[in-house]
């Protein structure tokens, strides 16, 4: 599993050169990079554009509005009862629409057994998404108050649909759709992001979507604030709030600290503290998060 | 040098009561410069209001700051593989005197702005918003360069940015 997130990450360095190799070509034109340092964002545990656990309204990749880029992502967080992996790939065309694929395998360890599932049990989601930027420019209407928004829709399925089941939930598949406004202060070096997610899915789907405590998509509000030090270097907070579908496992809003940096217009590295709250009844899932991302 | 505007205009005959506003002319001419087609000088050509108080010139390091940071820009651009071709056949002796201009009246450094607007001197360029980027990231590191903090960098940035609508055409 993790060779396939290194294969993802391979390619998104090996790509450029290709599309490169394009660009001298007579016929096709495909123009690759240009963004600047940092605003492409980094790939969010659900493989969005944006921050670490809520997407924002920019669009992955390097690329302008002339052109396609993309991204491969991956992703740790280490807990003290669980690991969570996620790792997969993006594209970006034109600055204006989004493409994103990420695997999310999520292994409850010790408490596998705990819960009668057995050692190590993984729960593991698929999660398709697709992302277009509506209005606005985040980095330079810095004359308007006006954020760049963005809307978006994730497809996720999960692997255990007779686990689900048994917790009390409804789905072992689901849909969700959010709004995102993004605007960079550039005066004060403040980026700012909300975003409105319509949902049910139940630890972003890892428990399935909907509950015997409630199944209906609700509106959940996710924020997240970043302060840059310099071009390739931005620290800040996320928030994100959540449904609590299930009766036997009560869900917790998340909350993170964060420290990206750019080490060039390829890579990116995040760093956090995670605070996951309650998960399948093991509570204070506090830890670390660790992101690489590479693209062009 | 208002003075010597007003007498040239007033020989060329080119101070109309139509236009009699404090700095409504044609451009003084510098002979070390090419020729530009006449057009009327306005700070409004500066493309962004002023800075109050002197917080930001200080943080640049004054009218020497400022041009020490054009000139090392200046020098980047032609050496960039993204932004040389923009600047190929520009006139470096004008553009330094006026993006000085420019960078020393938003900075409230005591300058008047004498070029041409944002939309003019660019619209010839076909400039697109990579190479724009680009030309960013060469007025940051000039910027580090002359040790501005990064805070006043972004706050003059900021000042800069919306001048992408009309500095990017295609």
């Amino acid at each position: 599993m993790v060779k396939a997130g290194v294969v993802c990450l391979a390619a998104a360095v090996w790509i450029p050169g290709v599309a490169i190799a394009q660009d001298n070509s007579p016929d096709i034109t495909v123009e690759t990079g240009g963004k600047l340092l940092l605003t492409r964002g980094i790939s969010t545990i659900e493989g969005q554009g944006g921050g670490g656990l809520t997407p924002w309204a920019t669009i992955t990749g390097n690329e302008t509005d002339r052109g396609i880029g993309g991204v491969a992502h991956m992703t740790a967080v280490d807990l003290p009862d669980y690991s969570f992996l996620s790792y997969g790939a993006a594209v970006g065309l034109f600055d204006r629409f989004e493409l994103s694929y990420t695997r999310q395998e999520f292994d409850t360890e010790d408490v596998g057994t705990a819960l009668g599932l057995g050692q190590g049990f993984t729960f593991a989601q698929d999660v398709w998404g697709a992302k277009v930027r509506f209005a606005g420019d985040a980095i330079y209407d810095q004359d308007i108050w006006m954020p760049q928004i963005a809307l978006g829709a994730n497809w996720k399925t999960n692997s255990q649909s007779a686990v689900i089941s048994v917790m009390g939930g409804a789905d072992d598949a689901g849909w969700e759709t959010y709004a995102s406004a993004t605007k960079l202060f550039l005066d004060s070096s403040l980026l700012l992001n909300g975003t409105l997610r319509w949902t049910n899915a139940n630890q972003t789907g890892l428990l399935g979507y909907g509950g015997n405590l409630n199944d209906d998509h609700e509106l959940m509000g996710e924020f997240s604030a970043g302060w840059m030090l310099a071009p390739d270097i931005i620290v800040g907070a996320e928030y994100r709030m959540k449904p609590d579908n299930l009766a036997i496992a009560k869900e917790n809003d998340w909350l993170d600290l964060y420290a990206a940096w750019a080490i060039n217009h390829t890579v990116t590295l995040t760093g956090a503290y995670v605070d996951l709250g309650s998960i399948a009844t093991f509570e204070k899932q506090r830890g670390v998060y660790l992101s690489l991302q590479a693209g062009f | 040098m208002r003075i010597s505007v007003l007498a040239v205009a007033a020989v060329l005959g080119l101070a109309t009561p139509a236009f009699a506003q404090s700095s409504s002319q044609s451009p003084a001419p510098h002979p070390e410069e090419e020729a530009v087609d006449p057009y009327t000088i306005s700070n409004d050509n500066a493309g962004a209001r002023p800075f109050a108080g002197k917080e930001m010139l200080a943080a640049f390091h004054g009218q020497e700051g400022i041009g020490r940071i054009v000139d090392d820009l200046v020098e980047r651009v032609q050496v960039d593989k993204r932004t040389s071709e923009i600047f190929h056949a520009s006139d470096f002796v004008r553009l330094r005197r006026t993006l000085k201009e420019q960078f020393c009246y938003i900075l409230n450094g005591g300058c008047d702005y004498t070029g041409r607007d944002m939309a003019k001197v660019h619209e010839d360029h076909g400039i697109i918003t990579a190479e724009f980027n680009a030309l960013v990231e060469l007025l940051q590191q000039s910027m580090a360069n002359e040790g501005v903090a990064f805070g006043a960098q972004n706050r003059f940035l900021a000042k800069l940015a919306p001048m992408k609508r009309e500095t990017v055409t295609r």
